[in-house]
Formats: C-alpha cells, structure tokens, sequence
C-alpha cells in the first residue's frame, strides 16, 4: 500500500481501481449487516462461496459482504449482478439452486423474489421494489453496494473526493460557509445549523481543538448510525476529516456504543486502511493537515449519548452531563474548544462538499434541507432502513415506503424520537416531516427512530415503557428527572395496574411539564414526551384505564385475564405443563381451566397454545 | 470461572496510562475476568494513581461492568421498543423461568447470566435474543427451549 501524498495519486488510485471492477462483472451481494447476520446470512455466505468453488465458478464471481440496504424485513438479502436480481429471505438450503439455476443459467428463482402485495406481482429488480421507489438514497446510497472492509471500493466511488477538493480548492472558510449555507442540522435530533456549530468551534480561542462523532444510538428501535458505520464506515471519516481541516482540529474520536461490535470491527478496520492510504495521520494526502480519530467504546449507559456527558465519558470518567453554558465549542473535552456532531451529520459532509450546497439544499423543506434517515420498527410491513426526502408526509413513509401494516392491523400512532420523542396520531397522517412540523406536534424528529403501533398497541403501557427506560438511565445527578420521572413512572405503573387515580393524569401533566422545564440536560428535558403526547392524543385510553378499569388493548396486565376457549382446546396439556404459577389445570384431553386468583398474566400459555384457544378480556 | 490472576490484570494496565485510560483498563478487565474482583480495582486506583472511590463509581455507573462474578454464558434479551411491541416481555419470563435467575442474575452453577439490553438495533428481527454473540431473531417463549437446549448439549452438561 502506498500513501498517497498528493490529490493526484487520489486520482491515479481511483482510477486504477475503477479499471479493476469491469460494470458489468458478475458478482453477488450479500447483506453482511447485523440483522441479516441474525438471519443467517453468514452461512449463506460461506455456503455460497463454497458452492461456487465446487461448480469451478469462484473465478468468474465475486461474492461482496456488504452493509445493510435497509430491508431488513425481508433479510438474508442476497442481489446479483449485473442483472440486479433481488432476492430475499434466501436460506443456506436456498444456495445451491441460487448458483445452478440464476449463475450457471440466468433463470430466476420465483420462491426468492419479492412479491408485491398489492398486485400479486413478482418483483425481480432491487430498484423496482416500492419500498426504495420513494426512497432518496443519498447517505445510504453506498450501502448494500460496497464492501465496508475495503477502502477501494468506496474510493472507487468517489470516495475522498470531496476530502481532495476541501484541502485543495477551499480554504476552512469556503468550507465552513458551505455547510452552512447547504442548510444541513444536526442529525443527531437538535437540530442546530451544522455550519454555524463549526464556526463557533473554529472562532473559539485556542490552539488544541477536539471533534467527535457522537455514535452512541442508543434509542430504543434506532439503528440509523449503526447501519451507516457498519457499511459505509468511510463516509463518516471524510466527513470527520473535512470538519477536522474546517474547525482546525488535530484529533477526533468516535464514540460508539459497545451493543454494536460489528461497527466497531468495520470501523477499526476503516481506520487502518485510511491511515495506510494517507488519508489519516500526518499530512493528509500531502496537504499538511495532520489529524487522527480514536474509537472510544461506550460501556452501556444512555446518557452518554449527551454531549457533556459523552465528553466526561471520553475523558474516563462517570457519563454525568454538566450545565452548559459553556457550550462544547468553548469549552469542551479536556477543557478544549470541541465540536460534536451525530454520525449522519458526518456521513453528509462529504456530500455537500462535493456536490455544493446548493445540490443539498433543493431537496427538503424551507428549514429542513436535505435527506432524513428513519428506522421503521413495530407493527409495520416494511421494516428497515430509509433515507427519504425532508417534507415526505407520515402518510407516505409509513404506507408508501413501509408497506402500510401488517394485514388486518390498524395504523394507531407513529412514535417518532424514542424515549425523548412522542407519538403522531392518525389524525395527523398528512404533516410532513420536517424538525418544525413534528415539533409542533409534541414529538421531536430525533435521530430517526420511528415505531409504529397499531390498535394492539396499549398508549398507557407505550409511556410508562419508555419512562421505565429514561427513568433507569438517568444519572441521577439533578433531582428533577431523578426524582420526577421516578415519580411519573409510580404513576403510570398504578395506572397500568389497575389502580389509577381520579386526578393523576392532571399530576403527570403538570409534574412532566416540571421536569422538562427544570432538568440540567436533554434526558430529563426530553423524557416526559411520551408520556404528554400520548395524553394530548390518546387521553381516553387512560381514562378507560383510571375510571373504567379496562385497558382497550388489552395490554396492562392488571387489567386483563386470560381465559380458554373450551371448545378450540384439545387438552393437549402444554399451557398446564409450562404455566409458571401453576394456574392452568385439566385432564388430558379436556378442556383446560385457568385458575385466575393463581395467573400471573404472564402470557405463556397463549404463546405456547397451538390452537388458538386461549383468549384475553 | 477463571481465578484472580495478577499477571493478566498487568497486561491490561499496561495498555493504558492516565485518567482518560481508565475505563479501557476496566473493559479490558471485565473482558478478561467478567467481572470487577476487587484487588483488580484497588490495583487500578493505585497504578493509575486515582482515588479507589472514582475507580468504583465507574465502575458501577456503566451497565457494563459487574462486581460481582458471571456465568461462563451471557444471554442478552434485547428490551428496546420494537422487541418490547413484539413480545420481548414472554421470552424473557420464559428464560427467568427456565434459568431460575432474573435479569443481572447469574444461575448457581455459573453456567449462565441473563441480561437485559435495550436496544441492539436489529428491530426488524424482534424479539432479539443474543447468546455469547451469537444473535437469534424473531423469538418465541417456545424457541427459549430449544435455544438453552442447544447450549447446554454445547456444554455437555445441563443447566
């Protein structure tokens, strides 16, 4: 490997590695991602490689781990090239007729391409799949496309392009001034203008100055920043890089959470090869900048996803967030001036760079520019990854993108922004999505973290889990969210329980009004969330929890019973046999009985019930 | 469960030096011993040159440490949004039922420790049970069987 020392050898390197990858070489994609990995899509791997040495084809194809394109649903995603086959849900079993069939004949395999539920159509094209046609892929764009182990691949792709053109062409200004004038915000879920962060860093006295990729994701049901540096983990480095020439700093750090190892390897990996190559260290590509990142993983603890307390954290100490002002841009990590922004802030810099602000800036809405990047998760079709355009409407990302919901299942709400975030009624179906709109209806845009839930879904139940979280994680530092979400969560317990008040939705919404107004950082300021939307919007389903002892979803354990329907049970005794509080009796054979003063509510025995024959009311 | 062994404790505290090395040197503890001993801790603070009070409020501030010795078998259930929507709630009582130990516990034997984590970000494939690494979507209370089945026979040995 051969540092490159000058924008040139950029170009001579890309250039040779473009040579070496004809566009219409035959390879196979597969999604190497955490989720597909937790469908097996390593053994389909390792079975494709091996099958594909045993028909004598290794040499005419290449088999590319990739990242996650997002249709996480569907996983293990295989594609093949240059036809862009997609095919999904391929198991170990499904290999070797993959390579005898579509390989060795170019047939297509019906059982393993997508259907489209609407039509009944099959679906043999990755770009024809509704679940990308509305889709903006800018961000994600190299994902499920490059192998995230290997830096050519991304240069090949224009990668540190934009990284030569800001060392080169633009002074730090020109830099700073595009960014800013790109509209970009802070994907981490503020909000703040991007460029007008770095220019309070860059105007900061001192001659030591810090960034840092904030990568600690840590909301419940996001896996935005996961997905983007476990498959384009350069993308985040350009960026890094480029802020780092822009604000003037010598160091950076990524903090990522340990829950995510497979990003960590892949972003080990990326900063080696990007050190071998010259693009990290002294001079980068022979401009003068020196500038490295170090990876600091975090030890579990959500907080630390705040930027003072993240900062604590970096500097080994406990993750408790501090008052600002002083902002980090004065004074920062080690009492430095520091600039923090979230992964997908990064992964767009390059962007903007290269293409201008301009290119950025005529997508989105007047205030929102730009892509937006969601996790879809719960009770929906499409689960996964998206990147759409600022200003789509909730109805399109749910139904257009996401496939709607599951058949027979209602749309209820859409919990946008996790534990700090709130919930977008039906009613609401038509706000676009931009950080204004979704404010102004009590969620925030957060980070990307989108659950959707249906009438299965218990409101009551959905506040009081993610207070349980924000209520667990908080430091405990400053009494307002120490000791009030503590509260608010004893409240929302006993209203789960059955045992509500007349008076305590009055008392959840004035002391979550308190505790957002009076915590020292974002965690407490933002935790009440859920609990207020799910009020303003669902306020009947905690009366018919306080007043009528009912819960309509039939969710709130303390509230419900299960029963057995007599006539669809065979007596087969597995609810009996495995019924942890010994509530469920009979003979075999016979219908069986639960014993209500002994049920725990637990659940098992619906779950286990091959019949159907248990019920709740 | 591997005993307290000076030797490898100084490996570790040779990677780090100075403050800001002090939650890599517990990691790398934790990774090696799963757990904190405490002569490991004391030996921290005095090499690092730090208080034995903030080595321990570090140590019990980040969920991934323990002071207390775990199962040669780590069983994460992923508790986050998506697997909670999903069911995470019934695989976990099955798994405290079949391992007679709640979350954070350690089974008697030191074969096993169940954890809760809150999200691991793979809410397509929900609930989420992860075993030594080894991930497993789409999860039921009845699939808790067959997976402690398949570690146990794994160990030869049962739970």
């Amino acid at each position: 490997m051969i540092k490159m020392r000058t924008p040139q050898a950029l170009v001579a390197q890309r250039q040779k590695m473009r040579d070496s990858m004809d566009p219409r070489r035959r390879r196979i994609r597969v999604c190497d991602g955490t989720g597909c990995r937790a469908l097996g899509s390593r053994r389909v791997l390792d079975r494709l490689c091996e099958t594909l040495r045993e028909a004598g084809l290794s040499g005419e194809i290449e088999v590319v781990p990739t990242g996650c394109p997002g249709f996480c649903e569907l996983g293990p995603l295989v594609s093949i090239d240059p036809q862009n086959i997609a095919y999904n849900m391929v198991s170990v079993d499904d290999v070797p007729v993959l390579v005898a069939k579509t390989i060795a004949q170019g047939e297509i395999i019906d059982g393993l391409v997508f259907v489209d539920p609407v039509t009944g159509q099959p679906i043999i094209h990755e770009g024809e799949l509704p679940f990308y046609a509305k889709q903006m892929r800018r961000v994600l764009e190299l994902n499920g496309q490059i192998d995230p182990s290997r830096i050519e691949d991304y240069i090949a792709h224009d990668g540190y392009a934009a990284l030569s053109k800001a060392l080169y062409e633009m002074t730090p200004e020109e830099v700073i001034h595009g960014v800013k004038a790109s509209g970009l915000r802070g994907r981490g879920g503020a909000g703040f203008n991007t460029g007008a962060k770095w220019r309070f860093c860059r105007d900061a006295p001192g001659e030591v100055k810090y960034i840092i990729c904030n990568a600690d994701e840590g909301d419940p049901g996001a896996f935005m920043d996961r997905s983007i540096l476990e498959g384009n983990p350069h993308c985040v480095l350009e960026g890094m890089i480029i802020g780092a020439y822009a604000i003037g700093a010598t160091q950076g750090y990524v903090y990522i959470r340990n829950e995510y190892p497979l990003a960590v390897q892949n972003l080990k990996i990326a900063l080696e090869q990007a050190h071998e190559y010259g693009l990290l260290g002294e001079s980068i590509l022979g401009s003068g900048l020196g500038f490295d990142i170090e990876i600091r993983v975090g030890s579990g603890a959500f907080v630390c996803g705040e930027e003072t307390a993240l900062m604590a954290s970096i500097q080994g100490e406990i993750g408790e967030p501090r008052p600002r002002p002083p902002y980090p841009a004065q004074s920062g990590l080690w009492g430095r001036p520091t600039n923090i922004n979230n992964v997908k802030t990064w992964a767009n810099v390059p962007l903007i760079v290269r293409n201008g602000p301009d290119w950025f800036a005529s997508v989105g809405t007047e205030n929102s520019k730009g892509t937006m990047i969601f996790s879809l998760v719960g009770k929906i079709s499409n689960t996964g990854l998206v990147e759409v355009p600022m200003g789509i409407s909730l109805r399109e990302l749910i139904y257009d993108v996401g496939g709607g919901m599951p058949v027979g299942k209602e749309f209820k709400a859409a919990q946008i922004g996790g534990p700090s975030g709130g919930c977008i009624p039906k009613e609401h179906l038509n706000v676009p999505i931009d950080y204004e709109s979704v404010t102004a209806l009590g969620a925030i845009m957060g980070s990307g973290g989108l659950v959707v839930c249906d009438e299965d879904t218990c409101m009551v139940d959905l506040a009081r889990y993610f207070l349980n979280f924000t209520q667990e994680e908080s430091c405990g530092k400053c009494v307002p969210c120490r000791v009030g979400t503590r509260a608010m969560l004893e409240t929302l317990e006993r209203i789960c329980a059955g045992q509500g008040r007349d008076g305590d939705i009055e008392y959840l919404i004035e002391l979550g009004e308190e505790v957002k107004r009076s915590s020292l950082c974002a965690l407490g300021g933002t935790a009440p969330n859920p609990v207020l939307t799910t009020i303003r919007y669902f306020r009947e389903e905690y009366e018919a929890h306080i007043y009528e002892r009912r819960c309509p979803a039939k969710v709130c354990k303390g509230l419900i019973t299960y029963h057995v329907v007599a006539e669809l049970c065979t007596g087969c005794m597995i609810c009996a046999r495995n019924c942890p509080a010994g509530a469920v009796y009979g003979e075999k054979g016979q219908p069986h009985v639960i014993d209500l003063s002994l049920c725990t509510r637990c659940g098992l025995c619906k779950s286990l019930c091959n019949f159907d024959a248990i019920v709740v009311r | 469960m591997v005993d307290f062994e000076p030797t490898k404790l100084a490996e570790a505290l040779a990677k780090g030096q100075g403050e800001d090395s002090l939650m890599a040197v517990l990691e790398e503890i934790q990774t090696q011993y799963r757990y904190l001993p405490q002569d490991a801790m004391i030996l921290v603070s005095e090499r690092l040159g730090l208080p034995l009070s903030q080595v321990y409020s570090v140590a019990t501030f980040y969920h991934a440490f323990s002071l207390v010795p775990r199962g040669e078998h780590t069983i994460h259930v992923c508790t986050g949004t998506a697997c909670h929507v999903r069911g995470a709630v019934q695989v976990l009582n099955r798994l405290q039922t079949r391992l007679g130990v709640g979350p954070g516990g350690t089974t008697a034997d030191r074969q096993f420790t169940l954890e809760t984590v809150n999200c691991l970000g793979c809410c397509a494939l929900g609930p989420v049970v992860v075993l030594d690494g080894d991930y497993q979507g789409r999860m039921t209370p009845k699939m808790v069987d067959r997976l402690l089945k398949r570690a146990t026979t794994q160990l030869g040995e049962q739970p």
